[in-house]
């Protein structure tokens, strides 16, 4: 774990740590979790490594990695036994509870930890040597003498220049002590610092400084992080990444967004990478491109990406949970005027502001109701990075097969993670364009935008298609698109509306709308949706090895839900356990109303963190011991 | 074959009231589109909620009735997808100013190349005649229980702030002046904006046919009435900024000439300056092929259904193994 404070460059040393590891042929999973604050507040990275696949986060720290006091307090008691702390020497002085940015609540939660323990650290160092009788060891390292030395190698007067490299001193003693190839970390320095030749030069310097002054001072930290080789290709991606990319290999050429954690961060990347190649040579001659416009509101984002839509580009907005609130009005119109646009999700903590910049799985119920009246949509629900990736270019088929809106449900657990992920199989992306005609079809013939049909999808048109007009109107309206108040045209237009959603639940297959692992006749059935996946995966596999077999029913497509699929396991299931991330149990209490049956035990969490491996094994140990109540809820993570 | 007015109609019935200024304006949309022979099926015209709202169904080109507020984001997005339309967008003053006045703003910010109608009438006919944003301070019309507590906006002035680079007003009992204006805001090369002076003979007792006739106002000279309406082109006023030097005394004179308001109101185009960069223009800076290849006309896949957007440089830089 690396741990700082905010805009101290804890992101850049996580990037680097994670990306060595994975140039040494290791898996890595990496969470961040950071304030609502641009610089100063406690930020860290959590990154597991391994040589297996890792897909979810651990409550313990092997090796924390630290660039300030705060960190140190934070994250001291996480760390195993066998397990070390990397610190700047000066902060073993600092007092603990002198420390100026602990919340009140911190405080008093620390406080109570050290009575339970029966220590009374006063400084840094005091707490550290409480950790040795743990077996934790500290590993001082003197960030400023560090910093003095390079600074005399590099002829720069001002220290204050080079204070931004402590993170690389601290990423260079971690690797330090666990022996890494140092080739691997300097690649990854490289790569990270682009092309600012001087930086990387400085970078190199001081990773190399801390790396030799680690090994020399501390020899052996009594585990040696060996480079695994491997033939597979694989990418280092964050989940906002593996959108976008979905988003541009699915055809999407125009986004709309307004400024919000954490879904800007997309938008950012594909505007990065607005410029795009195709493989075919015609097009590739005329170039093609992703249009990425920053509007004055979410109103605008997705209204803008309607108007987009209805000109017959693939169009997109992304957000979270406040401006999808704002975006409502938006998708009752775009439902009404049979509009194929995106919205992807990504959920936070609320309601309000809730935790802008921490985990939140609340939104499912609100992603299936929001805005007046009825009106079908397609919900997509993503439980992992690559599923990230194929699912945002899938929704883009979904909206034009329907022509309605889809919504991308992401959490911010997914868009904040690093993963180390097999190489996106691009081929594997089809474009389903639906009833997408041109100039050509409808040529002298009458052409009604909104024909009723048995369907309920009409042919559609890019508005500006030669020798044809159509209206659109938020209105209810005829064929043609105008205002209609008339009785017997509302029931009809209406209910060709809500058909498309049956077709949708007749036409999609059931494996792209749920996954199944595990055995049909195990002894207990998991039911979950989003980033928990991961967390369930490596639980159940865990359990396995106690004799505890336990299968896992993901819900990839919340709306239309396969009920049939879902009410076929869940009834041969001898135990049911619902495992989500907000208070109500969303996806159990839609279950139920569809299908008629209920979850046996629920696994909830709302603290605003990402579940665990660690915590979700617990709590589905117990319910296989037969020791748990109905309800348990989680609350790890810092 | 030449394009007739007959051309741009439709059979819908035109529900507006009797003596409604939305006749005049949607003559003189229709009269501007047969002049400039634009083909109807590259015409999108954009509409909000209201009385205004209901013009494009009454049009025979491509028409997207929006939301209350909200029908500049829609324009925006058809017109940045595809640049070759020639948009519309028709908006109305409390619908454009009061609940979408942030799109108002910012749509000005971005000089897109499109046309903006507003349809002001200072009052909100559709539901039964509460005060508009542009109602002034003190007035009260028919249907207000009490006097108007808030001070009108001037919508020429929040335009040049705003950044739209061709502002004009006219009036819908004048057609032949109104589809000029109309016209000259569709071959501006930016953003345009048309204000229309409009009665509402069913909420409006006060900015009526005869108050904007000076009917009130009778020449002692002559014994004729003074209108309140005046063409600024017959005044030698001239809005067009011809260098870039012009552009800030250009736009003070706007200003000054948007203050007047009362016994005289000025008509025609107050400010335009075609030196501004269109935000089409700045996208194919960014984007070279932008204007050749938009958004709306590139090839997605091929035959097979097969994506044909390589993202190979991209998951190259993400890469670590293999």
């Amino acid at each position: 774990m690396a741990g700082g404070a905010q805009g101290s460059g804890v992101d850049s040393a996580a990037n680097i740590f994670g990306r060595a590891c994975c140039y040494g042929g290791l898996h890595v999973y990496g969470k961040r979790e950071y304030h609502s604050n641009i610089k100063g507040l406690h930020s860290y990275f959590h990154i597991r490594i391994s040589k297996r696949e890792v897909r979810a986060d651990l409550d313990t720290v092997d090796l924390l990695c630290t660039f300030d006091a705060e960190s140190v307090v934070r994250h001291a008691f996480e760390v195993v036994p066998g397990g070390g702390v990397i610190c700047d020497a000066e902060a073993l002085a600092t007092r603990i509870f002198d420390i100026p940015t602990w919340p009140r609540p911190f405080v008093e939660e620390f406080k109570r930890a050290l009575d339970e323990k029966g220590i009374k650290p006063v400084t840094v160092g005091d707490l550290l040597n409480e950790l040795q009788k743990n077996n934790v060891k500290t590993y001082a390292i003197p960030y400023m003498d560090l910093l003095k030395e390079i600074a005399v190698e590099l002829g720069e007067e001002k220290l204050s220049r080079l204070i931004r490299m402590i993170n690389v001193l601290a990423l260079g003693a971690s690797f330090g002590l666990v022996s890494f190839d140092k080739a691997h970390v300097e690649k990854a320095i490289k790569t990270i610092f682009g092309e600012k030749p001087k930086i990387i030069s400085m970078n190199l310097l001081a990773f190399g400084k801390a790396y030799d002054y680690a090994q020399q001072k501390f020899g052996a930290f009594g585990f040696k992080l060996e480079s695994v080789p491997t033939e597979e290709k694989r990418i280092f991606i964050q989940g906002t990444q593996a959108v976008a990319l979905g988003k541009l290999v699915g055809g999407c050429r125009l986004q709309t967004y307004y400024p919000i954690t954490p879904a800007a961060d997309e938008s950012e990347y594909i505007e990065e990478n607005e410029v795009l190649e195709t493989e075919q040579p015609a097009v590739k001659q005329a170039g093609g491109s992703m249009l990425v416009m920053q509007t004055e509101d979410e109103i605008s984002a997705i209204n803008m990406a309607s108007g987009a839509a209805l000109t017959g580009t693939r169009a997109a907005t992304a957000t979270s949970g406040p401006g999808f609130s704002l975006m409502v009005e938006g998708l009752g119109w775009a439902g009404n005027n049979e509009v194929p646009v995106v919205v992807t999700y990504y959920q936070r903590g609320a309601p309000a502001t809730g935790l802008p910049t921490r985990h939140g799985q609340s939104d499912l119920r609100f992603a299936m109701h929001a805005a007046h009246g009825e009106f079908p949509r397609i919900i997509l629900s993503s439980g992992d990075i690559e599923e990230c990736f194929y699912d945002a270019a899938r929704a883009f088929n979904y909206a034009e097969r329907y022509q309605t809106p889809v919504i991308h449900l992401i959490d911010k657990a997914l868009a904040n993670s690093n993963k180390s992920c097999r190489m996106f199989d691009t081929s594997l992306v089809k474009v389903e364009r639906g009833q997408l005609l041109n100039e050509a079809d409808v040529k002298n013939k009458e052409y009604k935008r909104f024909q009723l049909t048995e369907s309920g999808v009409s042919s559609r048109l890019p508005l500006g298609t030669p020798g044809v007009v159509f209206w659109h109107t938020g209105d209810e309206h005829d064929e043609q698109g105008h205002i209609s108040e008339e009785p017997m045209m509302r029931t009809k237009m209406y209910e060709k509306r809500m058909r498309k959603l049956e077709t949708a639940d007749k036409e999609i297959p059931a494996e792209e709308r749920v996954n199944f692992f595990g055995d049909a006749d195990a002894t207990a059935t998991v039911v979950s949706w989003g980033s928990p996946k991961g967390a369930i995966r490596e639980a159940i596999e865990r359990l396995d090895k106690e004799g505890h077999k336990l299968n896992f029913l993901q819900v990839r497509m919340p709306l239309p839900l396969p009920k049939k699929y879902i009410a076929d396991v869940l009834v041969k299931a001898k135990v049911k356990i619902i495992v989500e991330g907000n208070y109500m149990a969303q996806l159990a209490g839609i279950i139920a109303e569809q299908t008629g049956i209920n979850m046996d035990y629920f696994v909830l969490k709302w603290n605003g963190r990402p579940m665990s491996t660690d915590e979700v094994y617990e709590a589905l140990q117990l319910i296989m011991l037969n020791k748990a109540p109905k309800r348990q809820v989680l609350t790890h993570g810092t | 074959m030449a394009l007739k007015l007959t051309d741009y109609r439709t059979p819908v019935f035109v529900d507006w009231c009797p003596g409604c200024g939305d006749f005049g304006i949607l003559s003189a949309v229709q009269m501007a589109l047969v002049d400039l022979q634009l083909a109807p099926s590259r015409v999108v015209i954009f509409s909000g909620i209201g009385c205004h709202a209901k013009l494009p169904h009454f049009v025979n080109t491509y028409g997207v009735h929006t939301l209350h507020g909200r029908t500049l984001p829609f324009a925006v997005g058809a017109k940045l997808s595809n640049p070759d339309l020639e948009v519309i967008a028709v908006i109305g003053d409390g619908d454009g100013l009061g609940i979408g006045a942030g799109h108002f703003v910012n749509t000005g910010r971005r000089n897109i190349d499109m046309t903006v109608l507003i349809h002001d009438n200072g009052v909100y006919g559709l539901t039964k005649g509460q005060a508009s944003p542009t109602l002034k301070l003190g007035f009260q019309t028919k249907s207000l229980p009490k006097p108007n507590l808030n001070e009108g906006i001037n919508p020429v002035a929040l335009a040049l702030a705003s950044g739209y680079t061709f502002i004009a007003r006219s009036y819908a009992y004048d057609v032949r002046h109104l589809k000029d204006t109309i016209k000259k805001a569709i071959q501006h090369h930016g953003l345009a904006l048309v204000i229309i002076q409009q009665p509402c003979p069913t909420y409006n007792d006060i900015n009526t046919k005869e108050w904007y006739g000076g009917e009130d106002q009778i020449d002692p000279a002559t014994g004729k009435p003074v209108p309140r309406l005046y063409k600024l082109e017959e005044t030698g006023y001239d809005g067009v900024v011809r260098s870039p030097e012009e552009a800030i005394s250009k736009t003070v004179a706007a200003l000054t000439k948007a203050q007047e308001w009362g016994d005289r109101i000025p008509m025609g185009v107050f400010y335009q300056n075609e030196l501004v960069s269109t935000y089409q223009e700045r996208i194919s800076k960014r984007i070279p092929s932008y204007l050749v290849n938009p958004p709306a006309k590139q090839a997605i896949s091929d035959t097979s259904g097969k994506s044909i957007t390589s993202i190979q440089r991209m998951l190259e830089a993400l890469k670590v193994t293999g």
